[in-house]
């Protein structure tokens, strides 16, 4: 499988801290590939980075072969790659439709057709029943899905989730997880997650990097991630796998 | 133009800009605490300064002698204005706060109309005319205890949120509203305080611009705009900023008074704003925001 | 797009639609030359309200200086026609691209260099009071002395040069304001229109769903100030006087947004209400006064005063979206 995504060296430095340091990469097209590591450890700077909120200091990113490190916010989309934000973010005041339609509308022209694509987005995240209902009256978990339902419907090549997961009961985590296989494999979107829920890491990823102060201590495929005694040290710890 | 004609106009201007920065420093008080624009400044200074006529013509108070207590009927009014109208639109949007200000504002231009009627007024002290002379220099004795004074408040104001334990929680609440409400702060009180100080600042300021300016009712919007542009010029939120913004504006205006024509002279101000906004948006000693 | 002006419309809101477009028409055959500058001055509110909602309403941006576009309009067609007989429609088309031109030099210099929120509204105020101190200086319009269109009485109305009376000017603002109306609409129901309402709930969120937020603040501004130019050319014409004074005032641009908020921030019919209840407000607060024999100036705005702060106090979200609920058109009506 060729790269996807491919980030080459980057580093992120905030005020004398480094978030990132010199982290390379590669996502498999078609792949899920997680990044996981302790609150800290420049996750969600690496993700701005790649979603073009930060310009990385140095190093380059590559989506389908072509630069997009420095590209506004906007044109990272455009060019193909959709993201959730930490702290869910939906159009509070537009309907569950209209914030998914917003997103439908940057490849579609007409507003029925964008309607359309709309609603089929919103059948597979099981959101159809509530389309009219005010975004900031759903509850987390179907706020979080609304995020992924949204940046779905950009029809992108590469999903970023931001810790969808996280504040989520292990039943509504399971669905989620479910519903990411599917898309995984009926339309080979490729998924890059950063994910602290490791029951949902374990059952998706193809691969996983750990991040440790802004540097990768591991990478390679989940079980042999889990014994690697570093990571178990620096992260996974007392945690419960 | 002879050099000193420039030198006179420009420490008049700076003087004035003082009482300008006092002015301005309330607001960006409230602003920075309470996150609300107060639409109604200028308004909230016109009622100091009828008061400061009022005491002067029927008593003959000076209005320097009266600085303080009506600084403190404008600390009630701000107090209440805060803790009874606006303290339920803190969490309502820009336009809505906009709104209940202009609606206060409207309502205090009106009553001061009410009862003054529409003719300028002012106060002639017997000091009205006095100068002092260093050199070639001379300074307007008015301008000069005005400005003194409105440095006196302004520090005052400042060892206030520095060294008292109220002013510590207010600036608390200003830097974290969430977590001063965990560890128990009565935010709305500290709120109201604050809203208090801002006005009790701009009535200050009210009183010692009584003897520079005319007053009419409808003196307050001029005011209120003159308030905002010092207030971004300087940072809005910063202290030192707003009497520096004052100063700036002050003399700017003065300035261009001299130059041009006194009737084009806030052009110079807005100009100043709009470069600073789009050079410094966070205002000459304001903090960037992260 | 005509054939989907009346898609999602409720029969019983096309019924009250209708009656209320026929009772306007048909008001200047009962109402009283009063009662009519009254109706004319609530249909320039209602019009000029709907162009600001494009800016705020729509795509979040709070403009607290569009006095400076009616300005621009009225302004640039009362000089065309004193100093060279241009009749204000060929003056409109020089009109409308000045005040569009003015929106976007503000909207480029605030949303290239980020300047967002509050601040954004006092550059909006900044330019304003700029160019009303610059008018005053201008004496190619004759500075603060004030510019006079040349009036006479006149029998017959004439259209084309908007010479004529009162319900001639009643019927053009009418006009004015339906077409906005069904303009925003259909602003509101396209691709623009999403993508304005996504950039006014959550900019960073908007554009990470790949919208180019600058490009749209832009259109919203430069639409929203080249409409409210025409208000400023029937201003002039309707008025025949022009002081920058005036006209450029801060308080001029607060009048204007007054009704939008209060009628409903956002909603099509929100400035079409709010003009009609500010500005009948107003007129009654003067009638009631004068019945009770008050005549104290100032009296009437103290009261207006404590009018708008009970209406924003009750109805935070404005009168439309509460009254679209109580007569049963609750379904959003965009």
């Amino acid at each position: 499988m060729s790269a996807l995504l491919k980030v080459d060296g980057i580093s992120k430095r905030f005020r004398g801290l480094l978030a990132v340091d010199r982290l390379s990469f590669d996502v498999p097209e078609g792949g899920i590939f997680a990044v996981i590591g302790p609150n800290g450890a420049g996750k969600t700077t690496l993700f701005n980075m790649i979603a073009g909120v930060y310009v990385p200091d140095n190093g380059t990113i590559s989506f389908a072969g072509e630069r997009i490190d420095g590209l506004s916010s906007d044109r990272v989309c455009q060019r193909g790659i959709g993201r959730t934000f930490q702290i869910v973010r939906p159009f509070p005041a537009l309907s569950v439709e209209d914030n998914v339609i917003v997103g439908a509308l940057m490849r579609r022209h007409d507003v029925i057709e964008a309607r359309a694509h709309a609603h089929e987005v919103l059948r597979r995240l099981d959101l159809y029943d509530k389309r009219s209902q005010r975004a900031s009256s759903l509850t987390l978990p179907d706020r979080k899905r609304l995020e992924v339902a949204r940046s779905l419907a950009t029809d992108p090549k590469l999903l970023l989730l931001d810790e969808v997961m996280a504040g989520l009961r292990p039943t509504e985590t399971d669905r989620i997880v479910s519903i990411l296989k599917e898309l995984n494999r009926d339309s080979g979107l490729t998924i890059l997650l950063i994910e602290h829920v490791m029951r949902a890491v374990m059952a998706l990823a193809g691969r996983i990097l750990v991040l440790h102060h802004g540097a990768s201590i591991a990478e390679g495929a989940p079980a042999d991630v889990v014994r690697d005694q570093a990571v178990i040290d620096s992260y996974l710890g007392a945690e419960d796998i | 133009m002879p050099f000193d004609v420039y030198l006179n106009v420009a420490v008049g201007g700076l003087l004035t800009g003082l009482v300008y920065g006092l002015m301005a420093l309330g607001l960006s008080v409230i602003f920075g605490v309470v996150r609300v624009v107060n639409f109604a400044h200028g308004e909230m200074m016109t009622i100091a300064m009828y008061i400061a006529i009022v005491l002067f013509s029927a008593l003959q108070l000076d209005p320097l002698v009266m600085l303080v207590p009506i600084a403190a009927v404008l600390f009630c009014f701000g107090y209440a204005l805060q803790a009874g109208v606006i303290n339920p639109f803190i969490t309502r949007p820009e336009h809505s706060q906009f709104l209940l200000l202009v609606a206060i504002a409207i309502i205090i231009i009106n009553v001061l109309l009410i009862i003054f009627g529409p003719d300028a007024q002012s106060v002639q002290t017997s000091y009205s005319y006095d100068s002092f002379q260093i050199g070639k220099l001379i300074v307007d004795a008015t301008k000069l205890y005005a400005a003194a004074a409105a440095l006196a408040v302004a520090i005052a104001l400042y060892a206030f949120f520095q060294f008292t334990a109220i002013g510590t929680a207010i600036r608390a609440c200003a830097d974290n509203y969430t977590g001063a409400l965990v560890v128990g702060l009565d935010v709305k009180h500290l709120y109201a305080l604050t809203f208090g100080l801002g006005s009790a600042c701009v009535g200050a300021a009210g009183v010692m611009l009584v003897l520079i300016v005319d007053v009419t009712p409808s003196l307050g919007p001029a005011y209120t705009l003159l308030a905002f542009v010092i207030v971004i010029t300087g940072g809005l939120g910063s202290m030192p900023g707003a009497l520096l913004g004052g100063v700036l504006i002050g003399l700017t205006e003065a300035m261009a008074g001299l130059i041009f024509t006194p009737s084009a002279k806030s052009m110079f101000a807005f100009a100043i704003l709009v470069l600073v906004l789009l050079f410094r948006p966070q205002g000459i000693m304001g903090k960037k925001a992260a | 797009m005509f054939s989907r002006l009346f898609e999602n419309v409720s029969r019983r809101a096309l019924v009250l639609l209708g009656a209320l477009l026929v009772g306007l028409f048909a008001a200047p055959l009962v109402a009283s030359d009063y009662l009519l500058t009254v109706l004319i001055l609530i249909l320039y509110f209602a019009y000029i309200g709907q162009a600001w909602n494009i800016m705020m309403g729509f795509a979040g941006q709070l403009s607290l200086g569009h006095a400076l576009y009616v300005g621009l309009g009225a302004y640039t067609a009362a000089a065309l026609y004193v100093h060279f007989g241009i009749g204000p429609w060929i003056g409109l088309l020089v009109a409308v691209p000045i005040a569009g031109l003015a929106g976007a030099f503000i909207g480029y210099l605030a949303f290239r260099f980020k300047v967002g929120g509050v601040y954004f509204a006092i550059l909006t105020i900044a330019v304003a009071e700029f160019a009303r101190v610059g008018f005053d200086h201008l004496t190619w319009t004759k500075g603060s002395g004030g510019l006079f269109l040349p009036v006479a009485q006149y029998a017959q109305s004439d259209l084309w040069l908007l010479r004529g009376k009162p319900v001639m000017f009643y019927y053009i603002l009418l006009v004015a304001v339906v077409l906005a109306f069904v303009f925003c609409r259909a602003l509101l129901r396209s691709r623009i229109g999403y993508f304005w309402l996504a950039i006014r709930e959550d900019e960073e969120a908007a554009r990470s769903a790949g919208i180019d937020t600058f490009r749209y603040k832009m259109i919203a501004v430069v639409i929203s100030s080249a409409m409210t130019s025409f208000a400023g050319v029937i201003y002039a014409f309707y008025y025949n006087n022009l002081f920058p004074e005036q006209v450029f005032h801060i308080s001029r641009s607060i009048e204007i947004i007054l009704g939008p908020i209060v009628g409903g921030v956002g909603t099509l019919f929100g400035p079409i209400i709010g003009a009609f209840l500010l500005t009948g407000m107003s007129e009654s607060l003067i009638a009631a006064l004068h019945a009770l024999g008050i005549d104290i100036p100032g009296a009437k705005q103290v009261f207006y005063g404590f009018c708008l702060l009970l209406v924003i106090a009750a109805l935070p979200d404005g009168i439309w979206p509460w009254l679209s609920r109580r007569i049963g058109l609750s379904e959003r009506e965009k």
